[in-house]
């Protein structure tokens, strides 16, 4: 006869000193772990209320500016630095670790229309509404110095926007037509324009740095290349585009902000269709950025909220307000991908987390782990019922409530009528337009 | 070692393991990899500037300083080939001969930028039959015809699933404990042996894990361990209840009820259990003061805990079958099985589904999200005295008035594997974790076992038999030892069953050696991951899928509110061509030869279906006689 029987040593599995941690021996055999797929489903539910219990987004007010905050700047090379001008043309630069305001400038007389800083992060630029551009440096003054900017170029009409290449001594501004300066000459490089309108915004491409886009209140955006004379190609939509923001990751990639409450993502080298239309705004949608990531963006909007959309998806992920938050103006998302600010009519600008359960700080090795399982049981579960409910839901001021109950019923009587129409005319009479195409009225090159 | 090849060993071990190509290189790099002691000495008559550079004892003498040609340059960033083949002397070790030259390409070590090589290279071994278990994807089953984007989601999926199940079963190199066995000499049967015998043969601790509680006052016994395989409580008939840690022997509390005890069972830990007494259910605490007494679940005949749900299955006289929450002391449903009185009941640990017997011979299947049974199974011609489901859910023993003990299998079919009469029939059946079946017969105990872990236990010969002082009346096989309570008329028997038990538990599921603190966050833990009742169905992987029905009945319904389908495939519409090639005509008689093609293809998948279901109506069995009131069936 043989035999053995199990017999463990309990040296092996208790702690010998109570200064040690616990012994934890595993074993991962299917047969120990049942009911495997409903615990990691009530363990993905968890997760999901727990997300929206954390969901805090809301980190911190910048207050100080005397008039609705117009334009925001971040600062190339340092992540605590920011830039803001406002509708009574003062430009403020704030530490965003100590949220304070560290610099003031009287820049301009009227509005600071347009803001941007210097590739190598030493000086910056502003437009305003009297007719002028002005390089000020990123430092304050000495001590006895005045405030005065290092240059200032007095043009012809008024500028509406300005963005600065991202490599090269060049900027572009906009207003009656495109200019492109060289930062030694007071006179513009060259002059572009296509039909005559005032041009709200132009921004260069960060990747294929000669490109740049331009967007006109004659409802076109207009893209061009430094090193033509001439526009490379324009197309028309149903309404005006506020701004465009260029995907920092894929070159020909860029997102249009339409007055018409919907958000449009082009493809440079298809303009007949958008890639994708996003919308979830109830009113005119005034600001976007990407994020560093290139794989959301962040809307400001007219109807006192921001949105945050992935490129892909047609709904948005997110939506943040607060009480006192009124139109916002301009949005930006910070360099590291963590953070937005939106400067809003009420002379705050505001500063959110981009995800808004996350938890900041250092993170111990087992906070993040957990963080990770927990985000793929999300990812995993969240096409079931409960979850998606969960994860979905947000609360809404009731303007914003009421106004897409609104819409829904519109855009429901409009695809009746439409379906109607359909149904008794000829067959093929009425086609049907995909709600991509349907916002596109012309491409021109 | 020889020169030129492959050492004798890993040689061997490569004819040997032929298909599995991560042992063979496993053991091929463990041979070939030099000793620490084996490096040449530094030649003498070098430059004293050229500094030998530290070699650690793992890397390969890639060219022998005595017999190399000089370098002359420093820094070498060759790839490793181009240098072994400059290499004239003695052939490095690892070298092979050209007919495996595929596995050494394979098995060849990468060089770094400092030249150290990796000693084991490639991922560890891993055994293929454990990687199946661990496996979560029919990999048998193709892929869905889906779109670019999502087909490239499901591959990846796949990959990561292959790699996660390689990666567990790699991890069983880590398992400490070895199951136990009992083998008899040739020809020696090992049913023949006695519990003396395998006493005097064990180690002092496993023989310690024997005893007999002698309590012939009290009356048959019931038993119930822990999920821990650490604690014991026992009822007795006549109101002893008790319970004990029994591997130190230490009774936690002691208390006559002073009214018929029917069962007892453990809760989710061993500080609470519940006992059917002769009118309510009761719950104590482990110092035996009476926490509860339910008076919704009366004359209470059985008792389940489904640990993973927190629910305590009651199965009583009046034909009820009740869930309790325990966790939030509501009860869930109360199903009436109408079956009369209900008193033999088992729970599937696989997917929580629990089995009532009843007196007509059948076995039902319940949960408690529906009011009808899930199943009914035709087990025995006469009524059904014990059911038993084994670990995995796959199989099902039961016995029955007809002296009969069959094994099913609950994998679709429910149909019978095995069955064997017994000259009394059983009366009690228990599975343990590695798939024996114990059966209580008479004052007799018959334990049979299979061939591994996944089969059901073959009925010919018993693996083990012991006879009792009194009859039995409670079975079960204590969780991670080899170790079978049983409960008869005499007392309690704690039996020595070599190979019954798990070896190796996972510490956070089930700990016995785990300390107070541990248990308390244990318990906050699987609170918080308490898996609704309402889920319990046969097959507990169906949350993870795709509901196929509600899915296209949605799309149905979007395209009935849309007015067309949004995902439907554009008409076909002729590319312009260039030269003058692109006349209406030729446009058209495009588009046509597209839209033939299309209508050939669709006549041919309907005129194929319409074979297919004249194939299955010839295949009908036409044994019943055609009846008038056939036209009436269509």
């Amino acid at each position: 006869m043989k035999v053995k029987m199990l017999s463990r040593n309990p040296d092996n599995y208790v702690r010998e000193t109570k200064l040690d941690i616990q012994r934890v021996p595993r074993n991962y055999d299917p047969t120990l772990h049942p009911f495997e797929v409903p615990r990691e489903y009530v363990r993905a539910l968890n997760a999901t209320k727990l997300e929206r219990v954390f969901a805090k987004p809301f980190l911190a007010s910048l207050d100080g500016h005397r008039d609705g905050v117009n334009c925001l700047a971040k600062h190339p090379k340092s992540l605590a630095t920011v830039l803001s001008g406002a509708c009574d043309g003062e430009v403020k630069i704030w530490n965003l670790t100590e949220r304070k305001c560290i610099r003031t400038i009287q820049a301009h007389e009227g509005f600071v229309r347009g803001i941007c800083t210097r590739f190598c992060g030493t000086s910056f630029f502003t437009v305003g509404d009297d007719k002028t551009v002005k390089q000020w440096k990123m430092n304050g003054p000495g001590y006895g110095e005045e405030e005065e900017p290092l240059h200032t170029i007095l043009g012809k009409t008024v500028y509406t926007g300005i963005d600065h290449h991202w490599k090269d001594p060049a900027f572009a501004t906009c207003g009656q037509q495109v200019d492109i300066w060289d930062e030694q000459r007071t006179s513009p490089v060259s002059s572009m324009n296509w039909g005559f309108d005032s041009i709200s915004s132009v921004k260069f491409n960060p990747i294929e740095t000669f490109l740049l886009g331009s967007c006109a209140s004659d409802r076109n955006i207009v893209l061009y290349d430094m090193r033509q004379a001439t526009p490379l190609k324009k197309v028309i939509l149903d309404m005006r585009t506020n701004t465009i923001c260029w995907n920092p990751m894929e070159a020909f990639i860029f997102t249009a902000a339409n007055e018409d409450y919907n958000l449009y993502t082009f493809d440079m080298r298809a303009l007949d269709a958008p890639v994708m239309v996003h919308m979830d705004h109830v009113s005119a949608v005034l600001d976007v950025d990407y994020s560093p990531t290139g794989k959301e963006f962040v809307s400001a909007s007219f109807d006192k909220s921001i949105r945050i959309f992935p490129v892909d998806k047609s709904q948005s992920r997110e939506v943040y307000h607060t009480k006192r938050m009124q139109h916002v103006i301009c949005v930006k998302w910070t360099s590291d991908s963590k953070y937005i600010m939106c400067g809003s009519d009420e002379m705050n600008i505001r500063l959110w987390k981009a995800n808004a359960s996350e938890k900041l700080g250092v993170l111990t090795s087992r906070e993040k782990s957990a963080n990770d399982y927990n985000q793929k049981l999300k990812e995993k579960f969240q096409h079931h019922p409960h979850v998606k409910r969960i994860a979905r839901h947000r609360h809404l001021p009731k303007s914003i409530y009421s106004q897409i109950q609104e819409q829904r019923i519109m855009k429901e009587a409009r695809r009746r009528k439409e379906m109607n129409r359909r149904k008794h005319s000829k067959p093929g009479s009425v086609p049907i337009v995909s709600e991509r195409k349907k916002h596109v009225v012309a491409v021109v090159k | 070692m020889k020169a030129g090849g492959l050492p004798e060993v890993s040689k061997r071990s490569v004819s040997r393991l032929k298909g599995d190509l991560h042992v063979e290189r496993w053991v091929a790099v463990m041979e070939t990899a030099p000793k620490p002691g084996g490096s040449v000495p530094p030649k003498k008559g070098r430059l004293p500037a050229m500094r030998k550079k530290p070699r650690r004892y793992w890397e390969e003498e890639a060219t022998s300083p005595a017999a190399g040609p000089p370098r002359k340059k420093t820094r070498t960033l060759e790839p490793g080939p181009t240098r072994r083949k400059s290499a004239n002397g003695p052939k490095p070790r690892n070298q092979r001969k050209p007919g495996g030259r595929k596995a050494a390409q394979r098995r060849k070590p990468e060089q770094t930028l400092s030249g150290a090589q990796d000693p084991f290279p490639g991922p560890a071994p891993a055994r293929v039959d454990a990687a199946r278990k661990f496996c979560r994807i029919d990999r048998s089953e193709k892929l869905p015809r889906a779109k670019r984007k999502t087909r490239s989601k499901l591959e990846a999926a796949e990959a990561q699933e292959e790699e996660a199940s390689a990666r567990a079963a790699r991890s069983e190199l880590l398992l400490a404990e070895e199951p136990g066995f009992l083998e008899g000499e040739d020809g020696e049967d090992t049913a023949k042996i006695l519990q003396t015998d395998i006493v005097e043969a064990v180690d002092i601790a496993s023989a310690a894990k024997h005893f007999d509680l002698n309590l012939r006052q009290f009356g048959p016994y019931r038993l119930n361990y822990s999920r821990t395989g650490r604690h014991l409580a026992l009822g007795g008939h006549r109101g002893h209840v008790a319970a004990l840690d029994w591997v130190t022997k230490k009774l936690m509390c002691e208390i006559n009820v002073m009214e018929a005890v029917r069962d007892i069972q453990f809760l989710h830990s061993e500080a609470l259990f519940a006992v059917a007494q002769n009118r309510w259910l009761y719950i104590y605490d482990n110092q035996g003061i009476e926490l509860h007494c339910i008076r919704r679940c009366d004359r209470v005949t059985q008792l389940e805990f489904l640990p993973f749900h927190f629910l305590l299955a009651t199965a009583s006289e009046t034909g009820f079958l009740t869930y309790l929450d325990v966790s939030v002391g509501k009860i869930v449903t109360a199903l009436n099985a109408r079956a009369g009185r209900l008193s033999v009941m088992a729970q599937n640990p696989y997917n929580a589904v629990i089995h009532l017997g009843h007196s007509n011979g059948t076995v039902s299947l319940w949960s408690p999200a529906m009011k009808e049974p899930l199943a009914k199974i035709l087990c025995h011609r006469g009524g059904v005295r014990a059911v038993a489901v084994d670990s995995t859910g796959t199989y099902m023993a039961t016995s029955g008035l007809d002296h009969q003990l069959k094994i099913f299998d609950l994998r679709g079919t429910f149909q019978p594997l095995s069955a064997r009469t017994l000259p009394q029939g059983a009366g009690h059946l228990a599975f343990s974790q590695r798939g024996l079946l114990a059966a209580g017969v008479g004052d007799v105990v018959n334990i049979w076992a299979g061939q591994g872990k996944a089969s059901p236990p073959s009925l010919e010969q018993p693996y083990l038999t012991h006879r009792l002082s009194g009859h039995v009346h409670g079975l079960q096989f204590c969780p991670f030892e080899d170790v079978l309570g049983v409960g008869h008329s005499g007392g309690i028997t704690s039996m020595l069953v070599p190979g019954a038990a798990e070896p190796n538990f996972d510490g956070l599921e089930n700990n016995p050696y785990r300390s107070r603190k541990q248990r308390q966050e244990w318990e906050v833990k699987a609170l918080l991951e308490k898996v609704p009742a309402e889920l319990i169905c046969l097959d507990p992987r169906a949350l993870a899928q795709v509901d196929v029905v509600t899915l296209e009945q949605q799309k149905k319904e979007r395209i009935e509110r849309l007015g067309y389908d949004p995902d439907a495939k554009a008409a076909f519409q002729p590319k312009p061509k260039q030269k003058g090639r692109s006349s209406t005509a030729s446009l058209v008689k495009r588009k046509k030869k597209v839209m033939d093609q299309e209508h050939r293809d669709k006549v041919r998948q309907s005129l194929e279906q319409k074979q297919q279901q004249q194939k299955q109506e010839k295949a009908k069995p036409t044994g019943v006689r055609p009846s008038a009131l056939d036209r009436f069936m269509h």
